[in-house]
């Protein structure tokens, strides 16, 4: 069997030419940490970013003895979890031991299940845009879910370089407060029949499993935190359009650190057009995981798949089956929130948006806190002008969301109401708000410490119109004569004259006025 | 019935990193064969009617509430650390980092 060689970029085709002739098939494995207080199998706190094994004890540094509990937290969010995906939840399931040899689990094995996860046989609805160029209603596409089940987050290691102390070797440094983090493993069946809308679809399921998982309350979702992390399995089979169903899949690749939304589309297109590639070169795909890169777009070879790669699954023999009453998941299933489509489209409604401006406020990840923003005192208006502007454009450039910039929903309902009462002018709150994303405090703050407030005194606007006119007599006589877009060059005069701290459409009010011809 | 072979007991001490002699693996062969043997005749009184069991204990659900519990310091957690740096564990080399 041929190789492709690892490090060198591989040859790809192109995309339209790949999905004409083959039909990708994909399948998503999202791993998200829940945000319970505690880890799986053990009271530590799971606070991110706390200093290095500080949040350990000896159940999740598997030291000799350590008898492992079960968060009974981190059950219920599984069942939620379960139900908002339409799953069948298990009435009896067991943990089981995966078996492998890696510093990140000091255990020697992860707690995780295998033949029996606590939810199965589900499905999500996910939204992509329609077909056109414009104004097509979006298209449904159904992803079913083959199981969700529960386990527990490994450590978190360090690489350090050939000076290391280690006798000269290069070495690793672990950290094990994640190590035991309850996980929610979520599984999609074969996804086949997308063509050549696989990549829109694979973003778009994890975009709606995040906004759903959200909903929850049951994680915090940030991907680039790590706190939901996706892997992308990806195969080709030639396309046969009068019998597609039975024909046979091809080898898969496994994608692993796809860590946005838009990673997600652009990995398993990189893929489709390297299968391709391969494939038309009469070679094997390689079944192996790849590593993907965010800065060069490309994947590289990771590790094959191997005779290493028996994990002795069996069941865990520290913990006791979990077995969920009928009435408990019945009274979870009334917990559940409002699907998120159906809330889209509720909130919409209620805002006011047109389609367009929904769509943008839904690709930059903003319903949430629009709603926030709109509950803090916003109008619909201006919290999505905010949000969706200048906040979005940054969190689209570097990959990150809307809300990571230290900017707030009171913010912006605080920035939205001085605009609203005519204390700020546009130019001004924008000025405010590059100040909030500086650190530089509250709009209130900014405003004051920048002197940024719009003059209502007409009476300083009133000398500033007047000297303008003087200034400018053949501008003004224009006017005069009925041109009034020559307005326009008094108006930038006046504004310049009172340092851009005036109501641009009064200034307009007053020259008007003071040209007006003769009754 | 045999149902140990050589090539099991050398696959398995691969997976478990035990580096085993010529030797040692003839004689673990036989010794794992004998207590498969032994176990296996369970299934002699296990009907068909009886599930595989993983535990002995008539128990389910058996959870603690999602509350934080002391945990160690950094440096009870890697006293026993053969190195240790930067307030981690050290260990060597590992392939993928993440």
């Amino acid at each position: 069997m041929t190789t492709t060689s690892t490090g060198t970029p591989a040859r790809v085709v192109d995309f339209d030419d790949a999905v004409a002739r083959f039909d990708p098939v994909m399948g998503l494995e999202v791993h998200v940490e829940l945000s319970t207080a505690t880890k799986m199998f053990c009271g530590c706190a799971t606070t991110f970013g706390a200093d290095p094994n500080t949040q350990v004890c000896p159940v999740c540094l598997g030291l000799p003895g350590a008898l492992p509990v079960v968060n009974e937290g981190a059950v219920e969010s599984a069942v939620r979890i379960g139900l908002a995906l339409n799953c069948r939840i298990a009435d009896w399931c067991r943990f089981a031991r995966k078996n492998y040899f890696y510093p990140d689990m000091p255990k020697n094995f992860q707690t995780s299940q295998y033949d029996e996860p606590i939810a199965f046989d589900g499905y999500l609805d996910v939204e992509i845009p329609g077909a056109g160029d414009s104004g097509e209603p979006p298209e449904v596409f159904r992803v079913e879910i083959e199981r969700a089940h529960m386990e527990e987050d490994t450590g978190k290691s360090t690489h350090v370089g050939t000076s290391g102390r280690i006798h000269g070797a290069d070495y690793s440094l672990v950290d094990y407060n994640r190590a035991g983090i309850p996980l929610i493993e979520i599984v999609t069946k074969p996804i086949t029949g997308a063509g050549e809308r696989a990549p829109e679809v694979a973003r778009a399921y994890v975009g709606a499993l995040r906004d759903l998982l959200r909903a929850l309350g049951v994680s915090d979702v940030r991907m680039e935190q790590g706190s939901l992390r996706c892997d992308a399995n990806l195969s080709l089979r030639p396309r046969d359009d009068a019998a597609q169903q039975s024909v046979p899949f091809g080898t898969r690749t496994e994608t692993k650190n796809v860590n946005s939304l838009r990673s997600v589309e652009r990995a398993v297109r990189y893929e489709i057009c390297r299968h391709a590639a391969v494939l038309d070169a009469g070679q094997a795909v390689v079944q192996e995981t790849r590593h993907w890169h965010e800065d060069t777009g490309i994947t590289t070879a990771g590790r094959p798949k191997s005779d290493a790669d028996d994990y002795r699954y069996f069941p865990e023999p520290d913990l006791v089956p979990v077995s969920p009453s009928a009435e408990w998941v019945e009274g979870l299933r009334a917990t559940l929130p409002e699907p998120p489509a159906q809330r889209r489209r509720r909130l919409q409604q209620d805002w006011g948006y047109s389609d367009l401006e929904m769509r943008d406020v839904v690709n930059a990840g903003a319903v949430e806190v629009i709603e926030d923003t709109v509950a803090a005192g916003a109008t619909p208006a201006g919290a999505r002008k905010w949000w969706t502007g200048e906040l979005a454009r940054r969190a689209n450039a570097e990959g990150r969301e809307v809300t990571d910039f230290g900017v707030t929903p009171a913010h912006v309902a605080e920035l939205d109401g001085m605009v609203g009462e005519g204390r700020l002018n546009d130019s001004m709150a924008r000025q405010v708000l590059e100040g909030v994303l500086a650190g530089e405090g509250t709009p209130t703050e900014v405003a004051d410490a920048r002197g940024l407030r719009m003059v209502r005194d007409d009476s300083a606007l009133e000398e500033a119109v007047d000297a303008a006119i003087a200034a400018s007599p053949d501008v003004a006589d224009k006017v005069r004569g009925g041109k009034v877009q020559a307005a326009g060059a008094l108006i930038g005069q006046v504004m310049k004259q009172m340092k851009g701290q005036a109501d641009a459409a009064r200034a307009r009010e007053l020259i008007l006025e003071r040209l007006s011809p003769p009754e | 019935m045999s149902a140990i072979t050589r090539d099991d007991v050398a696959h398995v001490a691969m997976l478990a990193r035990i580096s085993l002699s010529e030797d040692e693996l003839d004689r673990l062969a036989g010794q794992l064969d004998q207590i498969v043997d032994w176990v296996g005749q369970v299934n002699q009184v296990a009907a068909a009617d009886v599930p595989p069991m993983s535990h002995p204990l008539p128990l389910t659900n058996v959870t603690r509430p999602d509350e934080v519990r002391p945990a160690l310091t950094a440096e009870q957690a890697l006293a026993g650390a053969p190195e240790a740096e930067q307030q981690r564990f050290a260990v060597p080399r590992i392939l993928d980092e993440d």
